[in-house]
């Protein structure tokens, strides 16, 4: 069996900002296992620009953002292996994968990011009505025919949710030669980017019906047509407000799911609001030296903000295995009962910043778990947990609102005390919150139990 | 002289059964099918359920097919290479008022023949299944009530024939009988061709093709059913088949493990004009989600991955028919099959062959062969197998559909083998690529690529499901 210091699950735009994170961060051995042809993941379909503005300060495209971290990537030497399926992991981090040229083989890892993205829902999960034809594709598959292969999926176009996948796909589908007839979403609101809606639908004379969905499928060869209907609050549909568009594709954005089947499948513990990891402030699952990022552990809007996030995973998960390979000799000393003062020369020699945490995980206290719980109008924090001593000096905990708040604000309460209380214009489900804590700000509540976050309207 | 001696119409599970057992004798078979490949209509939209036989009134044909069919399914299974499985059915009671139709059912099911039947008290239930409704009262157990890959009997049946010399003409649809003064004239889409026996074999459509012939007039109802697919990680659920007595809100839906670890729930029964009338409503998936949470608990209604709808042939008098015409001589009816019709196949196809033998004076092939080799599944070979498998065939190290881990290998062996898929659905149903929790959003357009290429098609002409089921219309900007 192999062995590496940090196993990567997926050579998307997570999975490379963590493995050039980790590298920097002084970990030699780190192999990125990746299932597609290439590196880069989705972002190679995403051909429309807009991406890295927070990050690099410009406009890029998909695939040239994600060639600058495969730049960054080959520059640090890291290695990758393409058309790599893994197949398992165990809750000892022995990673299964399988390729054309190594058939079946193991890694063990002393740390495993995961960082495998997310796939779309697929009609069956809305339980939409009707026919099964031809000419029905989530977003992204139509995405991936137009942009990477260069076929058009159909010439008359319904498309059921705006999220910004199918906002995207709008443009693109017009731009390609076909006609999108019109943009449905079950929310009162939109599940995309402001600016995708301007530049993707209003630019072009898409009308966008919210409150809206696709009450019935027909064609039973190619899609001939589907119904959209008005939904009520409930979001049932409104007898009496059914309208037929006909059509030969209906392209579904109509949400994402991290894809964590290995992740369940090792023990890794999921948060049923993102179905993505449940993780503390490293990024670090129930599962010692497990570490998520990206769309695999709450899907994201903007890529830049995947970076950031796979970036402190590859630093943390740097930072745990220069811990634990300390910690593993200790351990090892006690087991064969050697004389005490050995582990303690181990731990010193790890140098003082990681000898002080150890001190302080034995003294306690400090080292204990604060709960970051979602509030009022707030549907999910990432993370869960803080533990003060590990945190770096400033920690962003992101978040989503379950509705669209106008004027409200962003309150954090320490238990009872609000610490911060922001003014947002604006809050919408589609877009991703973020708020900035401190060590210095926790460790001045030594008895801190719970960080609540929740929208406070006027 | 005759084109063929028989030729069946309709490649479902009843017709690729009769021309399985047909090709054990020396006899020139045909089956014409409408659609690209078999198992298109009923056959491949059900609840893939092996029934145990209590169901069907005592002395009825289905009840003796049932009872047959089930008892052969297990040698069947072995020959063919399917997964079966007797995981055992439970009929709940939900309240004391109705124990007497419980036993009615107990006392029906003895009569039929099925053995093993037990009626077990709330506690024993919620024992054996802990997922059950808590208001169940009591329920009768069937331990010979298993679960079957519908999609994988009907193609292996149909494959096992092929390799054994039956003829199978896809896209060719019937459209008239001609009697002759022995035997008949088929007229088709793609000609004509004459046999001197027919088997009717044409699901919702028998009706139509004996009423061509027959004085006698049979009526077919098109009865649809909804169903739900739940993703393999419901698939434990509830380990038995759950079924509901008919109660205040009518008759209930079934809840149970498929024979790949999904979990189904379903059917509907709404008789529609429409024999194409396979889609899905609001009121019916709303009907299956309602009534399996009347007998189940939990059910993990996020885990949904899709939902579809089948069409059972009910005949009006409420039975199989399956004989000669007394008024067309060498047609035989193979009508009416719906529930338990997927459980009874293997007798279905016994019984034609034997009205057959006996009307022909078949002799027996000598070199018949009785077993088939399914499509090679890599997940169930050991690691050192399979690292072998990978060194031999690197296509077998590529995995294509993600979600349900299925390889190239696989999918190549799907169109390469007899009766091979030509469309996206036809690998499906074959590998199980696209039929997981994405739908196929990730493996479609690599699938589509290794059809183009095993085929030597144009991306453009590949389909999901045959005739103009085209996935692609065509290539970017081909209009400006």
């Amino acid at each position: 069996m192999e062995n590496y210091d940090i196993v990567i699950i997926g050579g998307g735009p997570a999975g490379l900002a963590a493995a050039a994170s980790a590298r920097r961060n002084g970990i030699e051995k780190i192999v990125i296992l990746e299932r597609d042809k290439e590196l880069g993941g989705i972002l190679n379909q995403c051909i429309h620009n807009g991406f890295g503005l927070h990050t690099f300060k410009e406009e890029l495209t998909g695939p040239e953002y994600a060639g600058r971290f495969i730049e960054q990537v080959r520059e640090l030497g890291i290695e990758y292996r393409l058309n790599t399926m893994v197949m398992e992991i165990s809750p000892q981090k022995v990673v299964t994968a399988m390729n054309r040229e190594e058939g079946l083989f193991e890694i063990q890892a002393k740390a495993v990011i995961l960082a495998m993205g997310c796939r779309e829902r697929p009609r069956g999960a809305l339980n939409i009505p009707g026919y099964r034809p031809a000419g029905i594709f989530s977003a992204g598959t139509a995405q991936r025919l137009v942009n990477m292969e260069g076929y058009l999926p159909g010439r008359e176009v319904v498309i059921l949710g705006s999220g910004d996948i199918g906002l995207i796909m709008a443009r693109r589908m017009t731009l390609e030669g076909a006609k999108v007839k019109v943009v449905a979403e079950l929310m009162p609101y939109s599940g995309g980017l402001k600016r995708n809606i301007v530049q993707c639908l209003d630019d072009y004379g898409i009308p966008l019906k919210l409150s809206h969905t696709v009450v019935d499928i027909q064609g039973k060869d190619r899609l001939t047509g589907v119904t959209l209907a008005e939904v009520d609050e409930k979001g049932k549909p409104v007898p009496g407000t059914e309208e037929f568009y006909s059509c030969d594709t209906l392209l579904l954005s109509v949400g994402l799911i991290p894809e964590n089947e290995l992740s369940g499948g090792m023990g890794v513990e999921l948060n049923p609001v993102t179905s993505g990891p449940r993780v503390n402030e490293s990024l670090e699952t129930n599962i010692e030296g497990v570490f998520a990022c990206g769309n695999v552990l709450h899907v994201h809007d903007l890529v830049d903000f995947v970076s950031e996030e796979a970036a402190s995973a590859g630093k943390n998960a740097a930072s745990y295995i220069q811990r634990t390979d300390g910690s593993e000799l200790s351990e090892r000393t006690d087991t064969y009962g050697e004389a005490p003062g050995t582990s303690t020369d181990e731990k010193e020699r790890q140098g003082e910043g990681i000898s002080g945490e150890k001190s302080m995980a034995q003294s306690g206290r400090r080292n204990r778990a604060v709960r970051l719980t979602a509030g009022d109008g707030v549907r999910y924090t990432v993370p869960e947990t803080i533990c003060a001593s590990r945190m770096d000096d400033r920690l962003t905990v992101r978040f989503r609102v379950g509705n669209v708040y106008k004027n409200c604000y962003v309150s954090v309460y320490f238990d009872e005390d609000r610490v911060l209380r922001r003014k947002r214009p604006v809050a919408a489900p589609g877009e991703m919150e973020e708020i900035a804590l401190t060590k210095e700000q926790l460790m001045r509540f030594p008895e801190l139990e719970t960080i609540t976050v929740k929208i406070e309207e006027e | 002289m005759y084109d063929y001696d028989v030729m069946i119409i309709g490649g479902g599970v009843s017709g690729c059964a009769a021309a399985r057992e047909l090709s054990r004798y020396k006899a020139k078979v045909c089956v014409l099918e409408k659609e690209e490949d078999v198992c298109c209509g009923t056959s491949k939209a059900n609840s893939g359920i092996v029934h145990a036989g209590y169901d069907a009134p005592e002395g009825s044909l289905k009840a003796e097919m049932n009872l047959r069919g089930n008892e052969m399914m297990e040698r069947l299974s072995e020959e063919l290479d399917i997964p079966f499985m007797r995981n055992g059915s439970l009929v709940l009671c939900l309240n004391e008022a109705d124990m007497p139709k419980l036993k009615a059912l107990y006392d029906r099911g003895t009569a039929n023949g099925v053995k093993g039947l037990r009626i077990l008290n709330r506690y024993e239930v919620l024992e054996k299944e802990p997922n059950v409704t808590e208001d169940v009262y009591a329920a009768l157990f069937a331990p010979t009530g298993g679960i079957v890959c519908p999609f994988e009997l009907n193609i292996a049946l149909a494959e096992n024939a092929s390799v054994n010399g039956v003829k199978f003409r896809f896209q060719t649809e019937v459209t008239e009988i001609e009697k002759m003064e022995k035997g008949y004239r088929l007229h088709t889409n793609q000609g004509v061709f004459s046999a001197q026996y027919v088997v009717n074999a044409a699901g919702v459509y028998a009706d139509r093709f004996h009423n061509m012939v027959s004085a006698r007039k049979i009526h077919i109802t098109a009865r649809r059913g909804d169903y739900c697919l739940l993703d393999k990680s419901a698939g434990n659920h509830v380990k038995s088949t759950i079924f509901t007595l008919p109660g205040e809100f009518g008759k209930g839906v079934l809840v149970a493990p498929t024979a790949h670890g999904n979990l189904i729930l379903g059917p509907t029964a709404i008789d529609i004009e429409d024999k194409e009338g396979t889609n899905t409503t609001r009121e019916g998936l709303d009907q299956v989600l309602g009534k399996a949470g009347m007998s189940v608990r939990n059910l993990p209604w996020r885990q949904v991955i899709t939902s579809f709808a089948g069409l059972r042939a009910h005949e009006d008098q409420d039975e199989f028919i399956i004989e000669e015409l007394a008024d067309a001589p060498g047609f035989i009816d193979c009508a009416g099959i719906e529930s338990p019709g997927l459980t009874s196949c293997p007798a279905v196809g016994e019984r034609i062959a034997g009205i057959l033998k006996n009307r022909m004076g078949l002799d027996e092939k000598k070199d018949f062969i009785s077993t088939r080799k399914g499509i090679l599944k890599p997940e169930t070979l050991s690691r050192e197998e399979r690292a072998a498998l990978i060194r031999e065939n690197p296509a077998y190290g590529n995995i294509i559909c993600r979600c349900e881990m299925i390889t190239e290998g696989e999918i190549i062996d799907a169109i390469r083998r007899p009766l091979g898929a030509r469309s996206l659905d036809g690998v499906k149903r074959r590998t199980r690529a696209g039929m997981g929790r994405c739908q196929s959003g990730f493996c479609s357009p690599r699938t589509m690529e290794i059809l183009a290429r095993e085929w030597n098609m144009d991306i453009r002409e590949i389909t999901k499901s045959g005739g103009d089921s085209f996935i692609v219309e065509g290539t970017n900007k081909d209009v400006f």
